[in-house]
Formats: structure tokens, C-alpha cells, sequence
């Protein structure tokens, strides 16, 4: 079991013959993800990468049944493509693009809510289920299937973490991205909660960064009324200066909000267990799930 | 990207938001003139930066004389790093009460979010702490906007229900050169009732999203040049980049990993000197780029460059550390952290070139803090 994605799950990718779009569904198929067409608007009727282009995502959900859609579209079409996913019924839309201006994302957002389908990101790497599939940029090689849940906020931590767990013979079920922009689909909350229903997940790691209130929403009210498994938690930007907007768009401190400390603290009380690096972060993982913890360190 | 208060008036103006009779000046002579022509005014200080008044930066005068005199004082101030070089002369208003009315995103509820309140005239956040139901919110949908029974319903909430007639429209207006403007912030504070029993915008603050700037092309904000210059420089070259206070240049990719990069300098007993982000996808000359811009630091002491690939390419960043090292003569102490997409082509070049990449994130905050306090052989 897993959450979000598996083998079985078809996946069509947005902006497929782009530069990114093209590198990154080379790297998905090489992993096992089951990528079963491309939308480029004006090429329908050509193959790219070995995979049928389609105009429209309509068009490609019809004929091939997909099911998941990853988005490589420039920010200015970013949310338009978003839209056009979820317009078409593709139940789950994994948005890549960094940079999407933030009243488009606020249209978006509201659309893809009313269609009742998810969203991920934008501005994320998207997800891997290790072993199974993935859609969007996470490295390859990193991963191992096993049974801990990663849930991030930032892209490369989430590689960080993976990479350290894997090294240290822990293995992931799923690891899901949710992207640095204030303005995203899936919140640390609603993964979580996927998490604590998924059988294979016996550990949670969360990535929280500086800005905002997600953390402490996630503490409050998923983490810390029974979530029944071992949640490890770390915040990055401890040391950031508040007001300074640290590159992720939410990244910042501003008045009492969004400081590291509310969210540790937050985290604390809510029961998870909160470490100071991604070293410590691993070993706790890695003891959650019954790893010798000397693995942790190579 | 900011905006000075007489370009916010300006766009107020267009839009039919009422805003006293002004004139710009650039010389206290411009300013006896203004004065001349427009009876007792306020002389108000243009910097991109709140607090002018405080710092003596708005005053008023009753004769040309008094403007001249009192423009003479202001023009050439410097206000938080910014000098002063023109100034907004207004007329005096006879204000009998000051509102707050704006708009900004509330992540949170992940949509805009219209604020008013009865309490103008200071630091929002500051009545939003000390005084909450003084402050009413409205979250329009994004797609319709507000409708006038909601603002209406905003209107009473906030305690002004007298004024409703005259507000309504205002904040509909608002609404509309948020979505104009992309704002990221606009604010009319404060909002002034006047004596005759107006309403007019004594102040005003707009801030754009840096995502939209595709759609505003031809939009000119306030001259940022005053800022840091490695700020402004960085801005040049499209970097992410913040000036802290440290001896540790630190460049990574993704701003969680980087924000995390700071964070093990600290914890190593060092003081990163900066935040630099080279995004996701970064080519060499990306990389390159950076290195030049964090090598013209003089209180970078040395180097850490710290690379998790997902969308970038180690092999893309060993080439633009290997050039820039050899292009700029680089004798700084540099370590090199990198893994992911493309590691291995990455690490082998960096190690032809004599860059032995360090075995983790950590490691390498170590040694670099080592390397950088000369405690290291």
C-alpha cells in the first residue's frame, strides 16, 4: 500500500515536449511509472518519448484512461493547465511549475476544490511512491520501498531525507512534496490524514519550513488528536532574520507568525517527535520503525 | 516590485478613489510653488519604506515660505538607508477620523482577503494584536469578487455603517486594482474622514506580485537602486538572493535546502553572509553568476555551495563552479556538497578539477566554518 500513486496509476504529463517536460518523463518512465501520454496544444496526432500527444487533456483522458496528470508548464500557463486537468476529471494533478503569479493560483486553487479532484504543489518536486511510481523531479536513485510516510515543503529537504533513510536501510512508502508557494493544493493536514489511513505506513516525516501556519494547523489538529504512529517533525530556517523573504514565496517571517518556534512548539505539544537535523531526523525514523539506529549513521 | 505614495495616488486617482490635490516637487522651490498654488499643505517625504513620519519626514506648511523652508529640511534626509529626493505636496486635510481599508493574501484561506477597520491611522498588525474586533475581513471568491451585499455586510461589521454609502463603492474599487495590479498588498491608511464629510486617501501602499510581472511590463515602481547594493546587484542578475550578516557565503538549490544550509553553518559556530538561490533547473552560467556575485563580498570569508539535484544538474553546476573558479581567480576557501540527478558525472568533473566534494550536508558546514576561520590545515 501506499497513498496518492502506484504502478497501476495512469499518468499523462503536461507540456511533454518541453525541455523540462521531455528530461523529467524520460527519468519517470526509467523509474516504472506507467506515463501513457502527453498534452502539447497543436500536436496531436505525434508520438514524443514513444508516448501518443494529444491537444487537450479531455482528449487524453479519453482515450487512454489516465488518471494522474504531472504539469511542466511555464508560469504563465501554469494555472490554466491546472484547470484544464481538473476540468477534465483527472482525479490527481501534481503541479511542478515554480514562479505562477498568485492571484492565478487562487483562481485555480478555488477550481480545483469545486471539481473535487487534488492538487499538488505548484512549485513542489511531486511524489514518489518508492519502488512503484513517480510523478515529477525526485531523483530516481534515491529511493527504497519501505514503510516510512514523508510529507515537505521543500523539494530538496525531501531529497535529503529520502537519500538519508535509504542509505540507512529505511525504506519509504510514499513522499509527497506539497511545494514552498503560500498558495497550494494539498496541505500538510489532508497528506497526513492519508497517511494515517495507509496500513504500509508506520512512520510519518515532516518537513515544515519557516511562514505561515500550516505546521501548526497539521499539529493541532491532525498530529496531535490521535494519529495513532510515530510522527517525526522538523522546521527549517530556524536562524532566518524575521521580514526577510527567504526564496519560497512563504518563506517568511512576518509579526508573531511563522516563526520556527510556534512550529516546533506546536509540534512538541502535539506529541511528534522534533529533531534539529536530517541526521536526527533519519535515526528517528529509523528507530520508529524498528531499524538498528547505528544504520543511520554510514 | 514597491511603489512610491504619489504612483499609488496616481493609479488611485485613475480608478476614482478620492485623494487630495498634490503636486510632486524635486526643489524647495517647487515646493513654495505648490504651496502657492494649492493654499496650507503637507510636505511628505517619497521613500519605498513606512515610518516617514516618525523620522521627520512629513510636515506641514502654511505659506510658501514655510514650504520652501520645510521641503529644504526633508529633501536630501535619509529615511532607513533611503535619501530623500522629491516630495509630495498635498493639501492639508481637516481629517476628523482616520480608517483602514485594504487588501492582502491570506494564506491561510487561501484566497485574498479585504480588511477593514474603524482603527486607521497605524500599524495594522499592531490593532489586529491589541484590539481584534476593531478589525473586519471579508474573503471574496476569486472568481466573482465581492458582491455589494457583502461589503455592505463588511461595512457593518467594522462599526461604519453611517458611512456605508460612500464606502461601498471605495472598496469594490479597491478589490478591483488589486486584481488590476496583481497586488500582493494595497492599502488606503489612512482612509481619512474629512471635516465637510469625505472620504479621501491620505496614504497609500501597493506591492506587486514578482510572479505577474510578465502581465505589467510597463509598469515603473520606486527606484530600488538605494537598496544593498549586493541586493540590487543579485536583483540584476535574477538571482534569490538576501544579505545576512555572516562571513559564510552559502549557495544552494531550493530554498528549504538552502534556509537548512544556514542553519548548519550556525549550528558549526559559523554565520552564513547570505541566502542565494539558484532555483531549480540552474545551468552553469546560473552558477557561475553566483559565485562572481558572492567572490565581489568583501565579508565573505568563504564558500559553501550546497546542491541537491532534482530538476538541476550535477554535471551543469560542476561546470559553472570549475569555470567561475578559474575565470574569477578564486582563492577564497570553497567546499563543494553535492548528490542527486546527474551526481556522479558531477562529482567526477569537480574532482578533475581538484573539488573534492564533502560526504554530506553537514560535513560540509563544518569544514567550510573551519576552513573560513582558519583553524583548519
Amino acid at each position: 500500500m501506499s497513498i496518492l500513486l502506484t504502478r497501476e496509476s495512469r499518468v499523462i504529463v503536461q507540456g511533454l515536449t518541453g525541455r523540462e517536460g521531455s528530461f523529467h518523463t524520460e527519468q519517470m518512465k526509467a523509474y516504472g511509472t506507467n506515463v501513457v501520454a502527453g498534452v502539447s496544444p497543436g500536436k496531436a496526432g505525434t508520438t514524443h518519448l514513444g508516448l501518443p500527444v494529444f491537444d487537450t487533456v479531455a482528449q487524453a483522458k479519453l482515450k487512454t484512461g489516465a488518471d494522474v496528470s504531472g504539469i511542466f508548464v511555464p508560469a504563465p500557463f501554469a494555472a490554466d493547465a491546472i484547470m484544464e486537468a481538473a476540468a477534465a476529471g483527472i482525479g490527481l494533478i501534481v503541479c511542478i511549475t515554480e514562479g505562477i503569479p498568485l492571484y492565478d493560483m487562487v483562481r485555480a486553487r478555488a477550481f480545483v476544490v469545486d471539481a473535487g479532484v487534488k492538487l499538488i504543489g505548484p512549485n513542489c518536486p511531486g511524489l514518489a511512491t518508492s519502488g512503484e511510481a513517480k510523478v515529477g523531479i525526485i531523483p530516481n536513485h534515491i529511493t527504497t520501498a519501505g514503510s516510512v510516510g514523508i510529507v515537505s515543503r521543500s523539494g530538496t529537504l525531501t531529497y535529503e531525507v529520502i537519500q538519508g533513510l535509504s542509505q540507512a536501510g529505511v525504506g519509504q512508502t510514499t513522499s509527497v512534496g506539497i511545494g514552498g508557494d503560500p498558495i497550494l493544493g494539498l496541505s500538510f493536514s489532508e497528506v497526513l490524514r492519508l497517511f494515517k489511513d495507509d496500513s504500509a505506513t508506520r512512520a510519518v516525516v515532516m518537513i515544515g519550513e519557516i511562514g505561515g501556519s500550516d505546521e501548526e494547523a497539521a499539529a493541532e489538529q491532525v498530529i496531535g488528536r490521535g494519529f495513532g504512529k510515530p510522527v517525526i517533525g522538523f522546521i527549517s530556517g530556524r536562524t532566518a532574520p524575521p521580514g526577510k523573504r527567504m526564496g519560497h514565496a512563504g518563506a517568511i517571517i512576518s509579526g508573531n507568525t511563522g516563526t520556527a518556534a510556534s512550529k516546533l512548539q506546536a509540534l512538541t505539544r502535539a506529541g511528534a517527535q522534533v529533531c534539529d537535523t536530517i541526521e536526527e531526523v533519519v535515526a528517528a525514523a529509523g528507530a520508529a520503525v524498528g531499524q538498528p539506529s547505528s544504520a543511520a549513521h554510514r | 516590485m514597491k511603489f512610491l505614495e504619489y504612483q499609488v495616488k496616481e493609479r488611485f486617482r485613475a480608478a476614482g478613489v478620492p485623494v487630495p490635490d498634490g503636486r510632486l516637487a524635486r526643489t524647495p522651490d517647487e515646493a513654495a510653488l505648490a504651496a502657492g498654488a494649492l493654499g496650507p499643505i503637507a510636505v511628505k517625504a517619497q521613500v519605498p519604506v513606512g515610518g516617514r513620519g516618525k523620522a521627520g519626514g512629513i510636515k506641514l506648511a502654511s505659506t510658501p515660505a514655510d514650504a520652501k523652508r520645510v521641503a529644504g529640511e526633508i529633501l536630501g534626509m535619509t529615511i532607513k538607508g533611503y535619501t530623500v529626493k522629491e516630495v509630495l505636496c498635498e493639501t492639508a486635510q481637516e481629517i476628523t477620523r482616520e480608517l483602514y481599508l485594504g487588501l492582502t493574501l491570506d494564506r491561510d484561506a487561501r484566497k485574498p482577503v479585504l480588511i477593514l477597520s474603524a482603527q486607521g491611522g497605524m500599524e495594522i498588525e499592531e490593532v489586529a494584536e491589541t484590539h481584534p474586533e476593531a478589525i473586519a475581513k471579508l474573503h471574496p471568491d476569486p472568481w466573482r469578487g465581492p458582491l455589494p451585499f457583502e461589503v455592505r455586510d463588511l461595512i457593518f461589521r467594522a462599526g461604519l455603517g453611517p458611512l456605508q454609502s460612500q464606502l461601498t463603492p471605495l472598496v469594490v474599487k479597491l478589490y478591483a486594482l488589486a486584481r488590476t495590479y496583481d497586488a500582493l498588498t494595497i492599502e488606503i491608511n489612512p482612509l481619512a474622514l474629512t471635516r465637510d464629510g469625505g472620504l479621501v486617501a491620505a496614504d497609500g501602499k501597493l506591492e506587486i506580485d514578482e510572479n505577474a510581472m510578465f502581465r505589467h511590463k510597463d509598469l515603473h515602481g520606486a527606484d530600488d537602486s538605494e537598496e544593498d547594493p549586493l541586493e540590487a546587484e543579485a536583483k540584476r542578475r535574477k538571482l534569490t538572493y538576501v544579505r545576512l550578516d555572516g562571513s559564510i557565503g552559502v549557495i544552494g538549490n531550493g530554498a528549504g535546502l538552502v534556509m537548512n544550509t544556514l542553519d548548519l553553518v550556525q549550528r558549526e559556530g559559523g554565520r552564513a553572509a547570505n541566502f542565494l538561490d539558484i532555483g531549480g533547473g540552474a545551468k552553469a552560467e546560473v552558477v557561475h553568476s553566483a559565485l562572481e556575485l558572492l567572490a565581489s563580498d568583501a565579508h565573505v570569508k568563504g564558500i559553501l555551495i550546497n546542491i541537491f539535484g532534482g530538476i538541476t544538474r550535477g554535471d551543469e553546476v560542476a561546470h559553472g563552479i570549475i569555470d567561475a573558479t578559474r575565470d574569477l581567480g578564486l582563492t577564497l576557501p570553497l567546499v563543494v556538497r553535492m548528490t542527486g540527478t546527474r551526481e556522479e558525472e558531477g562529482r567526477q568533473l569537480l574532482e578533475e578539477a581538484g573539488i573534492t566534494p564533502a560526504a554530506s550536508a553537514t560535513a560540509a558546514a563544518r569544514r567550510i566554518v573551519e576552513l573560513s576561520s582558519g583553524s583548519a590545515r
